[in-house]
């Protein structure tokens, strides 16, 4: 059922200076980009806020951009930004494919990288890609600029380290050594949540994320060491199932997850030297 | 607040984060936009936002301000889509049908199969199992008009 | 009037067609009166028990608030066994059921109107297998089941069992109820539904209004698939119960959540068979066991139940058959009509023990139906003789050879390497379909249909609704060639009880074998009376010319309601569906890769909108053999969103490869037999079918990924052997 209209307002900032300072001095304010979550939450009347802050026009936050040998997306860009960027699909070719599987087209068309963070579901589709590529999250605050590892973003279910008068500004991705590799497990082939999502890069030093496993995204940094050091996959399955925490709910069983879990990574590691 | 709505500049005065979808229907007396599920996954409200397909169920008036908005009311009546979709099945029901045609001009030109399967998964139709559909935009992409768009 | 081409048999263009695609189109949502207030529905929470309280936490000023006490004629939902109120006075059966309404002219103060209700719950029952509670028994018997089981090489048991589903028209159920001012108190509906009759009577009942008092008007319709059958009688009652307290129109439009929680679904069931088979393939007896939850109250379980059972042996010959049914109540939200009507649940079962039959034998499952599929002059379970127009083995013929089917069945085991990421197999099902009400469920309705004549052609008054099937087009076309007239000539009115009579629900495949037929009769009458005269000399001449025409029941249709022998249905239509299906080996997702089906449904009236049908159909049973999960907690769908209870999208729906036969039915318009419900029975046992065939042994829908994995047979495992 929608939640009421009258009783919200939407605060319209002129830059992002501007845009943090009232996140700084009027919050909390519930920020506003792509909306494809937020009006899902506020049309099911399951969002309480009334104060919004609107991101959407603040094409600082949108680039797409290489400093360096980092690549830096901003938090704005939405998944057709991605999809059609030619710097994303050279350097970062396993977060195309993620976004290529988020929702449909409408959705792409407006849903927003930053707003994938910041929802932070353990189902988040390109999630798992951030966390396989060692990515590092901009928060920006009216005062200070802090650069914080993905892997560290996440403290709990739907919970991070971004404090209420911080921004997603960007995200910025190292280079990615290795072959690059994504699969999404929905129940039905598009428009679907995930029931287990993997991003991984195949390395010397292997690294291999999961989502829907775990309140969390999630690394697996004993099951890459396992194959860095040349376990066999049997081994290094066993040990996967020691670092995911999957459970059962309306979309899939703990079971499944943990099965489906364990074949994507035997997939991808004898896919590794193909192509 | 300002936008072009099916090529008239419009002014409208609602609440900024009022639904696109419920300005369309209720300021602009555009009921050709349906609501099927409120949460962007059937995709009858799909409007065109700058060209691209959106769902209005999702996006707030605020978001709309300055765009080109195109309901099916703006493509007339003689659109090479609209007449194949009545000519060979590819509206039944027709509540999925303003939101699917939309989807599909914004496939662009003759798309693949491939293509339609992808650019209307976001548009959910219970009637015809789809096939009716493909057969009514690849119809209406052999036509002049839709070759000239 | 020139002559002119025959409409039957060609793609005219769809009457209402350019409204659709043009926006134009008026759904229930896209209307409003001057002084409109918006409504809302109060319902359970628990799913058993009694209401110990109602309080209303808000300024009611301004509120409309309506509870069981102001009704002034009856409180039920008057369909069959009158047994569900329209609003629950002290019981409650399940969640979601309505309690309380509220109207306001503000959406918003209404949806912040905080009404809090207090219960004693007792304690519910979810399973069916433990119900004490039957609304309707069905027995079949035919012949003797134990010489039946004497004369058998082999016995083979199973037990097969169907989930829920959702109808899910993509227009969410509404009306708006409009108060006659004044003396006369009467009330107009407006709203999306299948059956504007049902709705005028129920209102007759709970408003205790004379039938020229209500008015129902059924808007322009986005889906039904018989999720609008019975329900819309529900919502039509409350918002006419507040539109006459208030004086004012009221508008009720369910949004997708309170719509897949509150409204009626696809029966669950359990089907157990035990069938005696000759080692040569001859079934010798088939018994069949069938248990329908119903839900929490009997709505239309007790005719679900009865299409089901005389459906349950399909469309075999088996001289000796006993098929038990039963539907119990539950304290879940009731289960109603939905799109084959009983007949896919019982379909799916014996398509699925057919195959095991044959797997038993050793034999192919072409070769087990070419043996016992029904043939002109067998008869089925309730003893009907069929004649000419059955096609069982004409379209398990074609549909075999169109698919190369045993040639492909022995391919694609051959090629099951371990290397590659999918498993495949192939498998179909054959199945028939009866069109029209059950036995003497037409003469019973005895409907009704007119024709009058106009200036420039006729126009045809039927309570027959379009809702996406293409009832108008196909009813013009219908007429204009018994005329001899232009389709273009040949107008449809609304479906408006104010205008039309009764032509009985759309529903059954009944709209063009049995509505049509009567249309047909009005117009070669029609035809008869203008003689050589145009329609505007005729009106000249002797003025208006309406002529109305009553079912007849053929003559050579007999049935016994108490023993359920006899002419079930007037003519079947008969279908045989090929799926291919891909599982991938380390997700267990199943892919209906490729689909053909061939469809025998008469003669065919408009080729695209019959396929139209099919094809839509046939994915409707794909979604619900693979996808559609209605996960139900504690007595309530918990997935009551679009996000959680899937359908098959572009991406999940393969293309449709569809012929269709056309063995006349004599008794049809120009040989038509139904066609909407069939397309669903057999898509489901045919991808289970092809499951077993690529390794999956299954014995339930939906087929979802979780429980293939667990259905995988010890032999064939996926690309990584891991023991969790």
């Amino acid at each position: 059922m929608q939640g009421l209209i009258s009783n919200r307002t939407l605060l319209e900032p002129k830059s992002l200076a501007d845009a943090l300072r009232m996140l700084r001095d009027e919050g909390p304010l519930v920020p506003v980009a792509g909306c494809t979550d937020l009006y899902v939450s506020l049309n099911f009347g399951t969002l309480d806020a009334t104060r919004f802050v609107n991101l959407w026009g603040l094409d600082e936050l949108r680039g797409i951009r290489v400093r360096g040998n980092v690549l830096s997306i901003g938090a704005l860009a939405t998944y057709t930004d991605i999809i059609r960027s030619p710097i994303v699909r050279t350097r970062l070719p396993m977060l195309v494919a993620a976004a290529r599987e988020v929702g449909a087209v409408q959705i792409q068309n407006r849903g927003t990288i930053g707003g994938n963070i910041a929802n932070g579901s353990p189902a988040g589709d390109t999630l798992p890609v951030f966390a396989a590529a060692d990515a590092t999250v901009v928060l920006r605050s009216a005062d200070t600029v802090r650069r914080v590892l993905f892997s560290a973003l996440y403290t709990g279910y739907r919970r991070s380290v971004v404090r209420a008068d911080e921004l997603i500004a960007a995200i910025e991705v190292p280079e990615v050594r290795g072959r690059q590799w994504f699969r999404k497990v929905g129940t039905r082939a598009a428009q679907a949540i995930s029931k287990v999502v993997m991003a991984a890069v195949a390395a010397d030093q292997p690294r291999i994320a999961l989502g829907s496993v775990a309140p969390t995204v999630v690394r697996l940094p004993s099951t890459e060491a396992a194959l860095a050091a040349g376990a066999s996959i049997a081994d290094a399955q066993r040990i996967l199932l020691d670092e995911i925490a999957p459970i059962d709910d309306m979309r899939s069983t703990a079971e499944y997850r943990r099965r489906v879990a364990a074949n994507l990574l035997a997939r991808f590691w004898n896919e590794r030297k193909r192509g | 607040m300002y936008f072009t709505l099916n090529g008239k500049r419009t002014r409208i005065d609602a609440h900024p984060m009022k639904r696109l979808l419920d300005v369309l229907r209720e300021e602009c007396g555009l009921t050709g936009t349906k609501e099927g599920c409120g949460e962007g996954e059937c995709g009858a409200c799909t409007v065109l936002v700058n060209g691209l397909p959106v769902n209005a169920c999702l996006i707030p008036l605020a978001h709309a301000a300055r765009t080109r908005v195109t309901t099916i009311e703006g493509l007339g009546g003689r659109h090479p889509l609209q007449r194949a979709f009545v000519e060979l099945g590819g509206a039944q029901c027709g509540i999925c049908t303003p939101g699917m045609i939309l989807a599909a001009v914004a496939l662009g030109p003759r798309p693949s199969l491939d293509r339609m399967r992808t650019g209307l998964a976001g548009n959910l139709c219970r009637c015809t199992g789809y096939s009716a559909i493909y057969k009514s935009i690849r119809k209406a992409s052999g036509s002049k008009a839709m070759r000239k768009a | 009037m020139r002559r002119a081409a025959r409409a039957v048999g060609r793609n005219v263009l769809r009457k209402e067609g350019a409204d659709k695609v043009t926006g134009r189109a008026r759904y229930i949502d896209d209307l409003t009166f001057p002084g409109l207030l918006h409504a809302r529905t109060i319902r359970s929470t628990i799913p058993a028990g009694e209401i110990a309280g109602v309080r209303c936490n808000f300024g009611t000023a301004g509120f409309t608030i309506v509870d069981a006490r102001d009704i002034a004629g009856r409180n039920i939902v008057a369909l069959i066994d009158d047994d569900q109120p329209c609003l629950a006075e002290r019981a409650v059966r399940h969640v979601a059921e309505p309690i309380l309404l509220l109207a306001h002219a503000d959406r918003e103060r209404l949806l912040s109107a905080d009404v809090q209700i207090e219960y004693r719950p007792t304690t519910p029952n979810f399973d069916p297998q433990v119900s004490s509670t039957s609304f309707k028994i069905v027995r079949i018997d035919k012949g003797d089941l134990d010489a039946g089981f004497a004369a058998a090489d082999l016995v083979v048991d199973g037990e097969y069992r169907v989930g829920h589903q959702e109808q899910l028209y993509i227009e969410p159920n509404g009306v708006i109820a409009v108060p006659e001012q004044g003396r006369g108190r009467g009330i107009t509906v407006y709203g999306s539904m299948q059956c504007p009759y049902y709705v005028h009577r129920a209102l007759m009942v709970l408003l205790d209004l004379p039938a020229d008092k209500v008015r129902v008007i059924q808007t322009e319709t986005g889906g039904g698939f018989g999720g609008k059958e019975e329900y819309p009688s529900m919502i039509a009652g409350h918002a006419a119960l507040l539109a006459r307290k208030a004086g004012r129109p009221v508008k009720l439009v369910y949004d997708r959540v309170e719509d897949m929680l509150a409204t009626t679904k696809r029966h669950p069931a359990i089907i157990r068979h035990r069938t005696g088979v000759m080692r040569d393939g001859t079934l010798t007896a088939m018994e069949i066991d069938a248990l329908f939850d119903g839900g929490a109250y009997a709505t239309l379980s007790a005719v679900v139940l009865s299409r089901g059972m005389i459906h349950a042996s399909g469309p075999y010959r088996c001289d000796h058959v006993c098929i038990r049914g039963n539907a119990v109540m539950t304290n879940t939200p009731p289960n109603g009509a939905f799109r084959g009507f009983g007949a896919p649940q019982t379909q799916f079962a014996v398509e699925v023990h057919m195959d095991r039959i044959a797997e038993r034998l050793g034999m192919d499952p072409v070769r087990i139906r070419e043996i016992n599929a029904l043939r002109p002059g067998d008869t089925t379970a309730t003893g009907q003789r069929l004649g000419k127009d059955c096609s069982a083995i004409a379209v398990l013929r074609a549909a075999v050879a169109r698919t190369d089917f045993n040639r492909r069945r022995r391919a694609v085991v051959r090629t099951a390497s371990r290397q590659q990421p999918a498993l495949r197999g192939i498998g179909l099902s054959l199945f028939f379909h009866g069109s029209g009400f059950t036995g003497s469920g037409e003469v019973k309705l005895a409907s009704k249909a007119s024709l009058a004549l106009t200036e420039r052609g006729a126009r045809i008054l039927v309570a027959s609704t379009e809702i996406g099937q293409g009832t108008r087009t196909m009813h013009a076309q219908i007429v204009a060639d018994t005329l001899g007239w232009p389709y273009e000539r040949i107008e449809v009115n609304a479906a408006d009880t104010g205008e039309v009579p009764d032509s009985g629900p759309t529903v059954a495949s009944r709209t063009c074998m049995v509505v049509g037929r009567i249309l047909q009769r009005c117009a070669e009458d029609m035809r008869a009376r203008l003689g050589g005269l145009s329609p505007r000399q005729y009106l000249r001449k002797h003025g208006p010319l309406v002529i109305t025409k009553q079912y007849e029941q053929p003559s050579d249709i007999t049935w016994d309601d108490d023993r359920y022998r006899g002419d079930a249905y007037g003519s079947y239509g008969w279908a045989c569906a090929v799926v291919e299906v891909e599982v991938d080996r380390d997700t267990w997702q199943a892919s209906p890769v490729a689909f053909a089906t061939v469809h025998d449904i008469g003669r065919v009236i408009h080729p695209i909108l019959a396929q139209g049908q099919i094809e839509g159909g046939s994915a409707q049973g794909l979604g619900y053999a693979l996808l559609e999960h209605v996960v139900m907690r504690d007595g309530a769908m918990a997935n009551s969103q679009l996000t959680n209870y899937l359908i098959p999208t572009t991406r999940d729906t393969p293309a449709m490869d569809v012929v269709m036969l056309e063995n006349p039915y004599a008794h049809g318009p120009f040989g038509a037999k139904g066609v909407g419900e069939m397309p669903i029975d057999g898509p489901a046992p045919a991808v289970i079918n092809a499951l077993r065939h690529a390794g999956f042994d299954l014995r339930e829908i939906p087929a979802t990924p979780e429980k293939i994995m667990k259905a995988q047979i010890s032999s064939l495992k996926s690309s990584v052997t891991l023991e969790t």
